[in-house]
């Protein structure tokens, strides 16, 4: 049973193809992670979901209704969180929350307990009566996060809800993330970080200049990019020369340096032991020898040739 | 979203509903900001010392007779500053979110457009009685009676409707704010000050006299001024309403249309 099916959704801006055929299915009760670098299609795939844009090809249902012929309805279901922090800056937290529990038809008095009772839950019950102007990013993102669960959502669009967030706050949110799944909410996430979605989500659509190009499991698409990675790191920052040497040999491929920690993709599951023993034979005192599945990084720069984010966005640069 | 497939959805006290309770969040906006209700209320102050007591004395001889002279002018002319300001209140909606947020939530389509012009008329209507209020203690006399004076403030409000269309566009067009205040400031000023708000037009040039004739807020000033003083009204009236149909009649369908746009 999906909670969102889109199917070969189209979406142009003048010359511009924001969306280019995307599929999208996230299973009731799971989260979807929607995994891309900037421009990749993201947003504009979650803004047609959400009712915000109107597809130029292709359909979507969410919770079974359509989103061009059943706006109404679907946003009556969804709950939107989007990259900046909607909120009114002017008003309190206490009444961004009143406002949309009285526009979703709720009574003064429920309206105001559902406020007290998220304020609590997403811990702004102390700043509850100050203006939103005055929150901190990650209270912001948490208070926008509260007033899309007022009407208690089925399923809820989370974009890039963790972006510019510091790491105390971002995991906060991871918490608030997998709560509201285990309350059985389905959601759908989309991020450009691969922690992030390694760590919430249950399936994975990468997506990349308008179009899906690998869907599964976080393991999945793992084991996608085939092999495990051999990261090594000597006791003698000295020795990582010797070391490569030793690994080139071994493994057939010339390590990847980065400091003192080196590594290389495997197939053979005997060469990690083989590794080690002919270190010991030379003299060469290990560290840390680890094997690992590849990371969602790994496998997004195998699949796109390029890393995710942009170019000054998490680091790893974009190498187009 | 075609207006047919939302008719049969939200009814129509729901929608007004909606409105009202966006219009409420543009109250607590001015309501929970000390700063704005302050210069919400010491504006229209600022404006009568400014223009009656530096400017007063020597304009008209006295700032006695000036205020009574002035002051139904400074009336009409805050109708023109706050409503401005709904455009920029609806251009920051739009680009800080809050209006996607709104979009994302089954309520009426019209309802942030409607709810925004309400909450702003009637922070307008408070702000004329404000500006009457000061005028009075400083020494303002109504010449008329209670319905004219109604009237006269009514007019201006009605006034506002029409002009509330412009701002709304220029809202709804403008790539940022800092847009938003150019041109409203280029479409203001001109109709501000160069009308009879401050100065009997005589003393001004020709081709500066032929604009202030025919400027809105010339007629609608000289409208105010008879109504709450009892000097001669003209067709000044007529003149005020026939503007804020023509501004409506221009201007409402373009703001609508480019609202359709966005929402």
């Amino acid at each position: 049973m999906y909670a969102i099916e889109a199917e070969g959704l189209v979406k142009r801006f003048g010359a511009t193809t924001a969306l280019d055929g995307v599929d999208l299915f996230a299973r009731s009760g799971t989260v979807l992670g929607v995994l891309g670098p900037n421009g990749a299609g993201k947003t504009t795939a979650v803004r047609v979901l959400a009712t915000l844009l109107r597809p130029d090809a292709g359909s979507a249902r969410v919770a079974g209704f359509d989103v061009v012929r059943q706006a109404h309805e679907v946003r009556g279901v969804v709950g939107l969180t989007g990259q900046y922090a909607a909120v009114d800056e002017e008003l309190t937290g206490t009444q961004n929350l009143l406002l949309v529990g009285r526009l979703l038809g709720l009574s003064r008095r429920d309206a105001r307990r559902r406020s007290a009772e998220l304020l609590e839950r997403f811990g702004l019950a102390d700043a509850g009566g100050r203006r939103a102007k005055t929150y901190s990013g990650g209270m912001r993102r948490r208070l926008d996060l509260a007033v899309s669960l007022v009407g208690r959502p089925g399923v809820l669009y989370l974009d890039e809800p963790t972006t510019g967030l510091d790491p105390h706050s971002r995991n906060e949110l991871w918490g608030i993330v997998r709560g509201l799944v285990a309350d059985g909410s389905t959601v759908l996430l989309t991020t450009q970080y691969m922690d992030e979605a390694d760590q919430l989500a249950d399936d994975i659509a990468v997506i990349d200049h308008g179009k899906v190009i690998a869907t599964g499991s976080p393991d999945e698409l793992k084991a996608k990019t085939g092999g495990q990675t051999l990261e090594i790191r000597p006791a003698d920052p000295d020795a990582v020369e010797r070391v490569a040497v030793v690994v080139a040999e071994l493994t057939g491929v010339a390590p990847t340096v980065r400091g003192q920690r080196l590594s290389a993709p495997v197939a053979d599951p005997a060469v990690p032991a083989a590794v080690l023993r002919r270190l010991d034979e030379v003299g060469v005192p290990v560290l840390e020898l680890a094997l690992r599945l590849p990371s969602l990084d790994d496998v997004f720069l195998s699949l796109t040739g390029h890393a995710t984010g942009d170019a000054n966005g998490n680091g790893t640069g974009r190498v187009s | 979203m075609t207006e047919a497939t939302i008719a049969h959805r939200v009814s129509p006290v729901q929608a007004a509903r909606h409105s009202l309770t966006l219009a409420w969040r543009n109250l607590v906006q001015l309501k929970s900001n000390p700063g704005e209700l302050a210069g919400f209320v010491i504006q229209p102050l600022i404006f009568i010392v400014l223009f009656v007591y530096v400017f007063g004395g020597a304009i008209a001889g006295d700032s006695a007779s000036y205020l009574q002279y002035a002051l139904p002018g400074l009336i009409a002319q805050s109708g023109v500053f706050s409503i401005m300001a709904t455009g920029a209140g609806l251009n920051q909606d739009i680009t800080n979110g809050v209006f996607d947020r709104l979009r994302s939530l089954p309520i009426a389509r019209s309802a942030p457009l409607v709810g925004r012009a309400i909450g702003d008329l009637v922070r307008f209507g408070a702000s004329l009685v404000i500006l009457l209020g000061f005028g009075m203690v400083l020494g303002f006399r109504i010449h008329t009676g209670p319905l004219s004076t109604v009237a006269g403030l009514a007019l201006v409000v009605l006034f506002g409707v029409g002009l509330s269309w412009v701002s709304m566009l220029i809202g709804l067009l403008a790539k940022s704010a800092t847009t938003v205040q150019l041109f409203s400031g280029v479409l203001m000023f001109p109709i501000t000050f160069g009308s009879n708000v401050l100065v009997r037009t005589e003393t001004m040039p020709g081709w500066l006299q032929s604009w202030a004739k025919v400027n809105p807020v010339s007629h609608l000033s000289t409208a105010v001024r008879g109504l709450l003083t009892g000097t001669p009204v003209g067709s000044s009236v007529w003149w005020s309403l026939a503007w804020t149909v023509a501004l409506t009649v221009v201007f409402a369908p373009l703001a609508i249309r480019a609202y359709r746009r966005k929402v």
